[in-house]
């Protein structure tokens, strides 16, 4: 997994909120065995108006936000199913960051796998950050993880919290799967116990 | 010291160690797994040269992609044929035991998991799946995962976790006549919305869930994730265990009777406390129909349509517009004035026997609106067995439904059963996203005998007064 540090990149506003996985990446799209070139199908039905054309209101259409590397967005971004397809569609566009006043807890777990930084701030922090980043052409951020604070082209900073060893891993690009492994004395040692005392759930199933 | 919830029990039996700031790692007893969230899982183990640590608790179903049409003729999209045959390949590859596509035991991953007796108490159940909170209609702590937890838990039998808060959920009292489970927690998403139960494991308590049978139980829990939790449960009491007795991969013998007294024993202490509690009456739940495009936008039958112009605060304002907007509704009108094309019968949330017994009781001798297309779609192999000994299918087929395979089919319409844009569909489903049953399609989430009355009259109806 790609590590994530700091970032300063162009920032594209969603103003809407609840928006779920099945618009950030519809059905169709899943039927992928593989995790790459799903940009295609991000904010599909969106992306588009009802005769078929592109929608030229449609942020990822515009093209002063092609580039974009952070996702400005509201409140329970990510809500509904647990497709994992949709942070690896938005990573596949481009995005390493999305800020947002909350996440869906799925979503927000899945992000971390992928190397994208979901980052918390206040409804109304955000709220100032969509109007600028309408405003102003070009708008972009400084994110930084190890310092846990947004930065502003005007100096301002916005502080953010983060759970300590999700920032570890993400920071430094870690295989959570590896960490896992090297506890597996205490994993089997887990096991020993276990069946003993609930020795009907190592019965074999096959 | 005060007692401990049910949650908290099933928990800290789970706990392999936990790190100082409460990261934890936690034992999974039991995996599903289905062909669209498991293929990049599968390759990622391949990569690695890793191996499943233990094969024989997992579970795998195709459900997604299957035709809900003849089998025989194969599946005719050669994406989702895809699909499933990578799912063939990696069960054999890795030695996880399959029902495939031809399998009377094949059906929706959550249908067959308490069907097979392989959801038990007291257990850790994950699917890369959201409604995988089901499965806590048997006091289980069960939750969706993406792609990349599925591969860790097929490597290590664990996954990484932060406890999360508590919330109890009570509803104490009788349902009114005809109201069922579903209605129970689409109005409790109306009251606590989408985002809710973020960041909480719900229990839901109190005498009007206790009264629920189990397949009611998984219908409550399986929405929990609507509401915004992972994972919602149940206490295991009598009915619990009377359900679990005898099917294929539960316990049996001296296991069984050494399993159900444990069981017996998942219980929330008197003293425990949760980091929240709502509580509802069940007399004051009216049947549910959703209006909107989150199943938060939802009211009882006898409501009228939001009007906009009256909510003041603005992002909710606007979201009533946009959902008013791509669902065709105008403020204020009556909800029983809808008119639907189609109706759906199936799902995870309501699919099981009980559901189909109770939509065919329903249609018995009435006949389904001319302008209606109806269906109804199995949530197992097995299901659909049970129900056709029992005549379901010929009563469903009667009064003009059609009568198909087990599959996830309309519910999120990956498969060809999907909605034509502008079409309004009454779904016994769990999701009324936009195009969630099809692109432009428009879903009105309901009970199964909401969905019959609607299915017969062209438009929905109070059940409650409806002959």
């Amino acid at each position: 997994m790609q590590a994530f540090t700091q970032l300063t990149g162009l920032v594209a506003p969603l103003d809407r909120v609840n928006v779920d996985t099945d618009q950030i990446i519809p059905k169709q799209f899943l039927k992928t065995i593989k995790r790459t070139g799903l940009s295609e199908g991000l904010f599909f039905d969106w992306r588009k108006r009802k005769d078929g054309s592109p929608d030229p209101d449609f942020f990822l259409n515009q093209s002063r936000y092609h580039g974009a590397t952070i996702l400005l967005t509201r409140d329970n971004f990510g809500c509904g199913s647990s497709r994992e397809h949709a942070p690896w569609a938005l990573l596949d566009q481009g995005f390493r960051c999305v800020i947002a006043p909350s996440f869906a807890d799925i979503f927000y777990n899945n992000c971390f796998q992928n190397g994208i930084l979901p980052v918390v701030l206040k409804a109304d922090e955000v709220l100032t950050l969509i109007n600028a980043a309408l405003e102003t052409e070009g708008y972009t951020l400084t994110v930084d993880l190890g310092n846990q604070r947004v930065t502003a082209p005007d100096g301002t900073t916005y502080g953010f919290e983060i759970d300590p060893f999700r920032k570890d891993c993400l920071y430094r690009g870690l295989d959570s799967i590896g960490l896992t492994l090297q506890h597996e004395t205490a994993v089997s040692a887990y096991e020993e116990r276990r069946k003993k005392e609930a020795p009907w759930l190592f019965t074999d199933l096959s | 010291m005060s007692g401990t919830t049910l949650f908290e029990k099933i928990w800290e039996s789970h706990v392999v160690r936990a790190e100082t700031d409460g990261t934890t790692l936690l034992y999974i007893d039991r995996q599903l797994v289905h062909e669209v969230t498991s293929p990049q899982a599968f390759e990622g183990l391949k990569l690695a040269g890793r191996r499943p640590r233990r094969p024989a608790a997992t579970l795998a179903v195709p459900d997604h992609n299957v035709p809900t049409t003849d089998r025989k003729l194969g599946i005719a999209d050669p994406i989702s044929a895809k699909q499933i045959q990578t799912l063939d390949g990696n069960c054999r590859d890795f030695g996880i035991t399959q029902f495939g596509m031809d399998d009377i035991r094949q059906g929706v991953v959550h249908v067959i998991g308490p069907e097979q007796g392989f959801t038990l108490p007291g257990t850790t159940i994950v699917c890369g799946d959201s409604h995988t909170s089901t499965h806590g209609a048997f006091g289980a702590l069960a939750f969706g995962i993406g792609t990349s937890e599925v591969e860790h838990v097929l490597a290590t039998q664990c996954l990484v976790q932060k406890r999360p808060k508590t919330m109890e959920i009570r509803v104490d009292g009788t349902l009114s006549d005809r109201c069922s489970a579903k209605d129970i927690i689409l109005a409790i998403i109306g009251k606590i919305g989408t985002a809710g139960g973020t960041g909480y494991v719900i229990e839901y308590t109190g005498s009007a869930i206790r009264a629920l049978s189990m397949e009611g139980r998984m219908t409550l829990c399986n929405m929990s994730i609507e509401g915004g939790a992972r994972a919602g449960m149940v206490a295991p009491d009598d009915k619990t265990i009377a359900y679990i007795k005898g099917r294929p991969l539960a316990p049996a013998g001296e296991l069984f009777e050494q399993a159900a007294k444990s069981w017996r024993a998942l219980k929330t202490d008197a003293d425990a406390r949760y980091d929240a509690t709502v509580i509802l009456r069940a007399e004051d739940i009216a049947p549910q129909v959703s209006w909107g495009t989150s199943p938060g936008m939802v009211l009882g039958v006898d409501q009228k349509v939001p009007d906009p112009t009256l909510i003041s605060d603005e992002n909710a304002k606007r979201a009533t517009e946009r959902a008013l907007e791509y669902m065709g509704l105008t403020p204020n009108m009556p909800l029983t004035d809808i008119t639907i094309d189609k109706v759906f019968i199936g799902s995870c949330t309501n699919s099981r026997i009980e559901d189909l017994r109770l939509a065919a009781g329903l249609a018995k001798g009435k006949t389904v609106a001319k302008s209606v297309h109806a269906m109804v779609v199995p949530g197992s192999g097995l299901v659909k067995q049970q129900a056709e000994s029992e005549g379901l299918d010929r009563v469903f087929r009667e009064a003009g439904f059609e009568w198909r395979e087990a599959g996830c089919s309309m519910c999120l319409a990956m498969n060809a059963d999907v909605l034509q844009p502008g079409e309004r569909c009454a779904s016994t489903s769990n999701r009324n996203f936009e195009g969630r049953q099809g692109a432009g399609g428009r879903t009105h989430l309901v009970s199964p005998a909401m969905a019959v009355a609607a299915a017969i009259e062209g438009h929905f109806v109070d059940i409650r007064k409806w002959s």
